[in-house]
């Protein structure tokens, strides 16, 4: 990064391909549309567990949470739920553009604030926990939370709801939801760029390597963690909105809060590509995700077998991850000095 | 209710590895429901299921040493989040591997004993309750026993106490780890024998086997076995209770939802202990 026409080269490029990309393979619009999803979720998951040190397994909690809240809001704005709870497996709820746009919109902004409350709510508990129990926890919430949405009857309870339908008068749905989830992978990418270039980066840093001696310092861990996981749920929040409409269909265990799948892939991208990195996870959910659809399509029925052998193998062989192994191949592209030229 | 001493099982387990190699084991209910199939096994090839009690350790002993040799033995002494999630990978690949052996019904094993009645039949027991309950206890005080009294079961103990100073006097801690990840396989495995014959086993249950174990070990504590006994219990009626109160659906939410309180709680009386640093 010590030239300065690499980034512009690098993100011009990135920018060339999320706009090109989906036009040129449109039979794939949806892949890339999850694509783009997993890095958002691999760069959520990495506030928490690469720069803070804190390993959630259940921020899957707020992507449910998004896609249900933005589902049930277009639902709100547009139909009696007292009626689609009667007809609700037949139903598909059609609407013209504007209302679509303007219900999905309201619903994202609506299901971010009810995320980052709850985060806040939750966060102020469970954070205070440590190490382990942190881990065992947020994995305890996850299953908890999907397993409350299947019995709730207001969002379709077990049998899941229904997102509206995408309106044909706006052409194919993957790309503009592949759009959607370009946008937010820019979004999320520079606003954590910024964030961990302040203060608050700093602060998070500080806790991920000595969290008694960062509160010892004066730094207020526990605000500072709290609006960690708060940032991790708002982005994760519009990306469950995304998929609920993507999906079409919201099925409480396997769409909305699918621990075993999603749940579980964003701390494994994360890692993959080299955790407390900014450009480690986006490289390793792009390898995971390639990787990925390859399995689903050659190992029909092993490809979970196949998760768990590289959860495995990343973890016990790969612990620094992709950039974690090129930073120390090349420290220097790093801005890194290696110790044994200066001396 | 007998099924809390099932689940104390898997607890003094997971206490035990946790102990002594500073690993929490995930894959804990894995090896429960891998010791389910066994019994299932042996009951479709007309072997009495309660005789699995005594095969299913044997298999799992050697499971639990196989994925100690592959994977364990190069995590045991990284950070603990490392460990965790290793232990997290092998959950999932053995549940998956389950699922596509066994399928993803849900299978059980016909034991064929009667029931007991006391009292004119006002109470009645199923005799395969009481006798599990039994062999689980009886299983659990020979654990102890053997932690106790052998010579394998010193170094064990030696080596959770300071690793490296058991080494120093000769232990080889790496026999040690791998006994005692094998043992808690085993113990895992006769478990799931028992929760095969007196519930059912599906591939998927795994998970939910492993939280409770680690709820019930950080109620009573490590390597504190009658605590494991009476939290294991404790926790037996709690959920039993509570499926009654609010529904059979509310049940695995339950069972999360407690470890969630149970852990927030926890740390709001140690945060008192800390407060001086506030």
């Amino acid at each position: 990064m010590s030239s300065n026409n690499k980034p512009v080269l690098l993100y011009g490029g990135i920018l060339l391909i999320g706009i090109f990309l989906p036009l040129a393979l449109p039979a794939f619009q949806t892949q890339i549309s999850v694509m783009w999803m997993m890095v958002t979720f691999a760069l959520t998951w990495d506030i928490l567990g690469g720069r803070m040190g804190y390993n959630s397994f259940g921020n899957i909690v707020f992507f449910g949470v998004g896609m249900y809240a933005s589902a049930s809001m277009q639902h709100e704005l547009y139909f009696d739920i007292g009626q689609f709870e009667v007809i609700s497996d037949q139903f598909n709820l059609q609407l013209t553009p504007e209302k679509y746009l303007f219900g999905l919109g309201l619903g994202m902004i609506v299901g971010a604030v009810i995320c980052v409350a709850l985060a806040w709510v939750l966060g102020s508990g469970i954070l205070s926990l440590r190490g382990h129990y942190f881990a065992i926890c947020t994995l305890g919430l996850g299953v908890a939370v999907g397993e409350l949405a299947g019995t709730i009857d207001y969002i379709g309870a077990g049998s899941g709801m229904a997102a509206p339908v995408f309106p044909l008068a706006m052409g194919s749905a993957g790309l503009f939801y592949s759009y959607f989830f370009f946008i937010l992978v820019v979004v999320t990418f520079f606003s954590l760029k910024w964030l961990y270039s302040t203060r608050f980066g700093l602060a998070i840093n500080a806790i991920r390597d000595d969290e008694d001696k960062a509160e010892a310092m004066g730094l207020h861990t526990t605000r500072y963690k709290t609006l960690a996981w708060c940032v991790s749920a708002f982005f994760l929040s519009f990306a469950g909105a995304g998929f609920g409409h993507l999906n079409g269909f919201i099925d409480p265990l396997d769409v909305a809060f699918p621990g075993a799948t999603f749940g579980v892939w964003m701390v494994l991208m994360a890692i993959l590509g080299g955790k407390g990195t900014l450009w480690g996870p986006v490289v390793g959910a792009l390898a995971f995700h390639i990787t990925q659809e390859f399995f689903w399509s050659t190992l029909l029925g092993w490809q979970r077998v196949a998760l768990g052998l590289m959860i495995v193998i990343v973890v016990v062989f790969f612990p620094l991850g992709i950039m974690g192994w090129a930073r120390e191949k090349w420290p220097e592209r790093f801005g890194h000095i290696l110790e044994e030229e200066s001396s | 209710m007998m099924i809390g001493a099932l689940f104390a099982l898997a607890a003094f387990g997971m206490a035990l590895v946790w102990g002594v190699m500073n690993v929490i084991n995930i894959a804990q209910g894995e090896f429960v429901v891998l010791g389910g199939y066994v019994a299932v096994l042996m009951a479709q090839s007309g072997i009495h299921p309660f005789f699995a009690i005594f095969v299913a350790p044997v298999v799992l002993y050697g499971v639990g040493w196989f994925f100690y040799q592959t994977i364990i033995k190069r995590v045991v002494d990284k950070d603990l989040f490392t460990s965790l999630l290793a232990t997290f990978g092998i959950s999932i690949l053995v549940q998956q591997l389950m699922n596509q052996i066994f399928g993803a019904d849900i299978r059980r094993a016909p034991h064929g004993f009667g029931t007991w009645g006391f009292f004119d039949n006002l109470v009645t027991v199923e005799q395969v309750k009481l006798l599990t309950a039994l062999a689980a206890l009886a299983l659990g005080g020979v654990m102890v026993l053997f932690l106790k009294k052998s010579r394998l079961g010193q170094a064990i103990r030696a080596t959770a106490q300071n690793a490296r100073a058991a080494r120093i006097m000769g232990i080889d801690t790496d026999k040690v780890y791998a006994a005692t990840y094998s043992l808690n396989a085993a113990i895992c495995g006769a478990a799931g024998a028992m929760v095969a014959m007196i519930w059912v086993v599906e591939p998927y249950i795994g998970l939910v086997y492993t939280i409770r174990a680690f709820m019930i070990a950080i109620i009573a504590g490590l390597g504190n076995l009658s605590g494991v006994v009476l939290a294991g219990l404790g926790l037996g009626v709690a959920e039993n209770f509570a499926g009654f109160i609010m529904g059979a659906e509310f049940q695995i939410a339950f069972v999360f939802s407690l470890l969630v309180v149970i852990l927030v709680g926890r740390s709001i009386l140690l945060g008192r202990k800390r407060e001086y640093l506030k």
